[in-house]
């Protein structure tokens, strides 16, 4: 956090809204999202007790275990879930797109479209993770064979929680901290993980401000918690008896109480699924970030090779091998590099943490020599000076390496910093390959500029042994996963 | 050991125990040295020795600086090895480097084929695909992660691993749980991933800072290491810090005065929160560092007498925005001196260091304030004297923070506790407290 | 310790005190520059109904099946006198446990006071000392001071002596997947551990007993694995928490000046004052609160009300240079509040946040 997100804070308590971190959307947001609503049962890793999902706001399919103790209900329910997501990740796949072959010749495509999954919190995400985890390691035949279905799903789930984690990935988001990279609250973080109460902020109903929404939030009867956590009141008081009684009645008592549960249930994800959709309508709101369709295209890169080497994959693995371990946590960081210079390229808002840090200065062009040479070397080299003044606290050393917000192309170097903020810098690059400049890039008296020290070049991808190679300092090489019954015949509760 | 009377006697006699494994056969050997505690001088040992027998070694440092600093060291005192240095493309080699007969610099490991000895970063070392190396000498291998160490690993037989557990812990920009308990989780560092695989491996402790005075290394030893201890290789009066000019009686005189005194000072502003770069705290502690050279400081020690110039001055803070603030803060007065944060310290040596302590003016600690590492580093750079500059109330900060850290399964506790740590500081820098 | 007594007394009202348990001991290390919380604890405050009183009772209580789950799996692992915990034990950790006496020490009937079954579970202990056996103690009825008071704890584990080492078996029913458990669980176990391990070793000490060499600092957590019934046990290092504990318990003491500064007349009593008296005692909110106190929705109110920054977290508050009020910050961001000398800075740095997100906002408009 930073000074920025803390004033945004006490500008929303003092209005009574949630005031904007961004002023473009930095997430990409799919035509038809598949929105989930995972509920479990309380106590238990990963029993799940119902889900509502569905791409159409109109129209969610609720899925319900009446029993959630029982094993079979719940590979029931696994391959009804199996039905719905399987069917609608195949359904988003667009068209094959045919890519410049590879290093090697080896042909390359990529789909021109991806799914992506909306879950209210990351308490969502950990619980797909975990129904992942328990369902990839299924075995189809033998004693306890599941439909073909179930672990197809597991390793689904684990490649869009695996990719939840990498930084920047839309596929799998949570609508909180999606939202809270919008907008801020005149909440604590503690409070906004609250989707209700986050959203009551940002779009407080009709006649009540962003606290009394969020009050009116916080009474889970009210507003039912946005799961995968039910409320203990509601387990207690409601649940408790209608699976009771579904455990008690025969016949077709059992369907009419089978048909109890099912409606129970559905009080409690109804409101978070209308809550959802209102907050995809409010992202929808926002213009999308200049990076999002690059960020977006690596998504749909992830997806595909997923897709394509599904056939002769295993499941993944437990826990990471060190070598994967260190692949992952490497990828994740040039990620997250590239992910927060994008940000701040994309959005004024975000650049204005940079010029607070002093690593960006903004203001107005004072003065301006777009014809200047450099005429020291062998061959003249066009060398345009530029001043601005500016009223940022400006961190840079003469020397340093900047570029401009509005076109990262053009670069230049911190040449002095005057004592009343006039910052002389002198364009080395982007205006062209003639000692003019071509129209347009260097900037002119009057002009606003904001240059910054930020680049969007990330380092390249590293080097990595082997599997087969993993050294002696990391155990040698492990052992390759061979699918057991013993994994099959994993309890699942 | 620590019986040994003489602490040279003591030091040499675990130098040659290392030497001795190095020889036994042993994959690895692991070296942790406390701040000072002649790192360097052992790597340049080891190197001798291995050299001597004839292998071929390559030697892995983190930084450029570091690569440079134990080039220069090995060639001064061991000419007649040849050394190489790999670097990266965009690597101009100072004087420390090119001033030698016998060190070779190349981009490209081939190059280096000839040499007994190729140096290069961890980061450049990790750029190559093929090669082997009999033995490798990994330096500051606390500072390595272990998944840098998984990417060199293949090109060394054995390695040697010296290191200050005491520093900083490796970290990273994003979320790094799911690798919690891993006994190769990328996080920990290269010892503690090393060790998890391979717990049979001889280690080793240097037992004498020879660069921590005798007023400081019984207050480091206790906070930071207080499982393993060390004692400083000189005595109460061996050191000694004079001034040229006598003091006008100013706070900053006084504190300067005790700091030569006793080897510390808290030079301690009133109580009060603070952004990071609170300005009264920045002005202070530039102005205590151009004060005290103006002063002309004369350092005189077991290598002699030495006048404290610029560039035997080291101010450290915790963040990169109060360092940029404390540089503009120093102005001309202050030509020379390093300014930098803990991080960039690590593995330096300096004459008097001045030190914005880390909760200064802070209305909470975070986890990020408290880590032990930080203030190790930022107070174990002196030879003859640190300055702490610190708002009143830290103590009560430090009761009021919460212990609520997540604990993670499988994953070793990591001692000291940074409560703990920065406690046992503060109440012996209360002895030395000169308000502002 | 023990001066403070009478005055906590009057404090708490005609109330009875209300009695510490491990989970309530452990969260006295959640806050502990709270004035307001160490009041009522050291008092034997029963927080929960002062807060209901107040108007702000903590709506949180505990799902029937959670409840269920952990009691069927706490009494799978005892069945038949720990069973499945000694092959635990043998075949997990490698442990070499020979046969082992198993001794319940929970209450015998409704009457049994717990100072009856703190001086049997003292006798036991006392034994076991002196032959080294293998013993399992379950519901030991162990004793901790706090305040200058004993608080019985509540005895949800096992003592367990194996080479002349008592080890603490904690048994928690969420699970352990892979290896992994969710580390804020983990970490409210090891907190309550600590207490436990603590509680025993000031027994042993009192035993005459080295507490250090008796009582051993690693706990055994056992949990379920992966998704099944099945129990694992994992060994935790809980010296980071036992320190803590020992040195927020030493502190409690502290709340004698606290006490020495209120007015004569204050009362936690659940009358008219109540509020006024509770808003004597000054409170450190902050948002972590909402999970370890019951007068955090008080607090928060509290806080809310008065435009206090730290209600929007630690973080905001620390980014704002410590400013404690909404209203002056702002006033210091839009230039409309001369700030004083110390606030010059922070002012300077929020009127640059204030003209940096107008700026920025403004593209878009």
């Amino acid at each position: 956090m930073s000074t920025l997100t803390s004033l945004a804070q006490l500008q929303a308590v003092a209005s009574g809204v949630a005031q904007p971190l961004a002023t473009v959307r930095h997430c990409h947001l799919a035509e038809a999202p598949l929105v989930m609503v995972p509920l479990k049962l309380a106590g238990e890793a990963a029993a799940p007790l119902a889900v509502m999902l569905g791409s159409d706001p109109g129209s969610p399919t609720l899925l319900v275990v009446p029993q959630p103790r029982n094993r079979d209900q719940r590979f029931a329910f696994a391959a009804d879930l199996a039905r719905v997501a399987l069917k609608y990740i195949e359904s988003s796949r667009g068209q094959v797109e045919e890519l410049p072959p590879g290093k090697e010749g080896e042909e390359r495509i990529r789909y021109s479209d991806a799914p992506q999954l909306l879950v209210p919190n990351r308490g969502g995400v950990a619980f797909l993770r975990m129904l992942g985890r328990s369902t990839r390691f299924r075995r189809t035949d033998g004693p306890y064979a599941v439909e073909p279905s179930v672990p197809v799903l597991g390793r689904w789930l684990t490649w869009f929680t695996d990719r939840y984690d990498h930084p920047g990935s839309c596929l799998l988001l949570t609508m909180t901290e999606t939202l809270r990279l919008h907008w801020a609250t005149g909440q604590s973080a503690l409070e906004d993980g609250n989707l209700a109460a986050l959203v009551g902020w940002i779009d407080p109903p009709e006649g009540l401000t962003g606290p009394q929404a969020a009050a009116l939030a916080e009474d889970p009867l009210a507003t039912p918690p946005a799961g995968p956590t039910t409320d203990p009141g509601f387990d207690n008081e409601v649940l408790a008896p209608a699976v009771a009684a579904y455990d008690a009645a025969r016949g077709p008592a059992r369907d009419r109480a089978e048909e109890r549960v099912r409606a129970v249930l559905e009080t409690q994800l109804a409101p978070t699924w209308e809550l959802m959709w209102r907050a995809v309508g409010l992202l929808r709101g926002l213009p999308e970030g200049a990076s999002v369709p690059q960020r977006w295209e690596r998504d749909r890169d992830s997806f595909t090779y997923f897709h394509q080497t599904f056939g002769e994959a295993y499941p993944q693995a437990r826990r990471d091998s060190p070598v994967r371990a260190a692949k992952r946590l490497h990828d994740m960081e040039r990620a997250q590099d590239a992910y927060d210079a994008q940000r701040a390229f994309d959005d004024p808002l975000v650049m204005a943490e940079h010029r607070l840090n002093g690593l960006a200065f903004g203001g107005e062009v004072t003065g301006c020599d777009p014809t200047r040479k450099d005429e020291s070397g062998k061959r003249p080299k066009l060398r345009p000076h530029v001043w601005v003044r500016t009223g940022d606290p400006v961190r840079l050393d003469p020397g340093t390496t900047v570029c401009s917000a509005a076109n990262p192309k053009i670069k230049g170097t911190v040449v002095e910093i005057g004592p009343d903020g006039a910052v002389l810098v002198e364009l080395t690059g982007g205006m062209g390959r003639k000692l003019t400049p071509e129209p347009g890039t260097v900037p002119q008296v009057g002009d606003r500029v904001v240059f910054t020290s930020l680049t969007l070049g990330s380092f390249g991808p590293s080097r990595f042994p082997d599997k087969e190679n993993t050294p002696w300092t990391h155990g040698g090489p492990p052992a390759d996963y061979e699918p057991t019954d013993d994994d099959a015949a994993e309890d699942w509760s | 050991m620590t019986d040994i009377a003489d602490p040279g006697a003591a030091a040499d006699r675990v130098v040659a125990a290392v030497l001795a494994d190095l020889d036994g056969g042993h994959r690895g050997v692991i070296v942790d040295s406390p701040p000072g505690a002649g790192k360097s001088t052992l790597v340049v040992r080891a190197t001798a020795h291995l050299a001597e027998t004839g292998e071929r070694m390559m030697i892995v440092a983190q930084t450029n600086e570091q690569v440079d600093d134990l080039i220069d060291r090995i060639a001064t005192r061991h000419p007649h090895i040849a050394v190489g240095r790999l670097s990266a493309a965009g690597y101009v080699p100072g004087d420390r480097v090119t001033g030698h007969a016998s060190v070779r610099v190349a981009q490209k490991a081939d190059d280096l084929a000839d040499r007994a000895v190729v140096i290069a970063t961890a980061a450049k070392w990790a750029t190559l695909s093929d090669g082997s190396w009999p033995w490798a000498i990994v330096d500051e291998a606390y500072q390595m992660r272990s998944d840098m160490l998984l990417r060199i690993a293949s090109r060394f037989e054995k390695a040697l691993f010296v290191g200050d557990p005491g520093q900083l812990d490796p970290f990273s920009t994003v979320e790094v749980e799911r690798w919690a308990g891993l006994a190769w989780d990328p996080m920990r560092s290269a010892v503690s991933v090393l060790l998890a695989h391979n717990p049979d491996l001889p280690v080793h402790r240097l037992p004498v800072s020879w660069r921590l005075p005798a007023s400081a290394a019984p207050v480091v030893s206790k906070a930071f290491y207080p499982f393993t201890g060390f004692r400083s290789g000189t005595g109460p009066g061996d050191r000694l810090l004079e001034y040229g000019a006598r003091g006008m009686g100013t706070t900053y005189d006084r504190a300067l005065d005790e700091a030569a005194a006793s080897g510390w000072a808290l030079y301690e502003l009133p109580a009060r929160h603070t952004l990071r770069t609170d300005a009264e705290a920045v002005r202070a502690t530039a102005a205590l560092a151009v004060r005290l050279l103006q002063r002309g400081p004369v350092a005189h020690s077991e290598q002699g007498s030495t006048p404290v110039t610029a560039d035997r001055v080291a101010i450290g803070a915790a963040h990169r925005d109060q360092v940029t603030a404390i540089r503009a803060a120093l102005g001309p007065h202050g030509e020379g001196i390093t300014v930098d944060t803990a991080n960039r310290l690590q593995g330096r040596e300096y004459d008097v260091t001045v030190v914005l302590h880390p909760l200064s003016g802070r209305r909470d600690a975070t986890a990020f304030h408290l880590e032990s590492g930080r203030l190790c580093v930022l107070t174990s750079r002196h030879r003859h004297a640190c300055v702490v500059v610190a708002r009143a109330g830290i103590p009560e900060l430090l009761d009021a923070h919460p212990s609520t850290e997540p604990v993670h399964l499988g994953v070793p506790v990591k001692f000291p506790d940074g409560w703990e740590a920065n406690q046992a500081v503060l109440a012996h820098l209360a002895r030395h407290r000169v308000p502002a | 310790m023990s001066m403070t007594a009478p005055d906590l007394d009057r404090l708490r009202g005609v109330a009875a005190p209300r009695n510490h348990d491990a989970r309530t001991i452990a969260a006295l290390t959640a806050n502990p520059g709270c004035a307001r919380r160490g009041v009522m604890d050291a008092a034997g405050v029963d927080k929960d109904a002062v807060a209901r009183h107040l108007g702000f009772g903590v709506p949180f209580g505990q799902s029937q099946f959670a409840i269920t789950r952990g009691n069927t799996f706490e009494a799978q692992v005892k069945a038949d006198g720990c069973a499945e915990l000694l092959t635990l034990l043998r075949d997990r950790l490698g442990l070499e446990v020979p046969e082992v006496a198993y001794d319940d020490l929970g209450a015998v009937g409704d009457n049994e006071g717990r100072e009856v079954r703190h001086a049997r579970t003292r006798k036991l202990v006392q034994r076991a000392l002196e032959t080294g056996e293998g013993t399992l103690f379950d519901h030991p009825l162990l004793r901790l001071d706090i305040a200058g008071r004993p608080a019985y704890l509540e005895p949800d584990v096992i003592a367990f002596q194996l080479g002349g080492r008592f080890h603490i078996v904690e048994i928690k029913s969420f699970a352990v997947i892979d290896g992994q458990a969710e580390a804020d669980q983990v970490a409210a176990a090891a907190r309550q551990s600590a207490v436990y391990v603590l509680a025993l070793r000031r027994l042993v000490a009192e035993l005459g007993h080295d507490p250090v060499e008796k009582v051993a600092h690693e706990v055994f957590l056992v949990c379920p694995e992966n998704f099944s019934n099945r129990p694992t046990a994992t060994p935790v290092d809980i010296r980071p928490q036992l320190a803590v504990l020992e040195r927020q318990l030493a502190r409690l003491t502290r709340v004698d000046t606290i006490v020495a500064q209120l007015p004569e007349e204050i009362t936690f009593d659940l009358g008219e004052a109540l509020e006024e008296a509770v808003r004597t005692v000054e409170a450190r909110y902050a948002p972590e609160c909402m999970s370890s106190c019951e007068m955090a929705f008080f607090c928060r109110a509290e806080a809310r009300a008065c435009g206090a920054t730290g209600a929007l977290g630690r973080s905001v508050r620390d980014d704002l240079g410590g400013v404690d009020s909404v209203e002056t910050a702002l006033a210091l961001a839009e230039g409309v509040l001369e700030p004083s000398e110390d606030l010059a800075e922070t002012a300077e740095q929020l009127r640059l946040a204030a003209r940096l997100r107008r700026e920025a906002l403004a593209g878009v408009a």
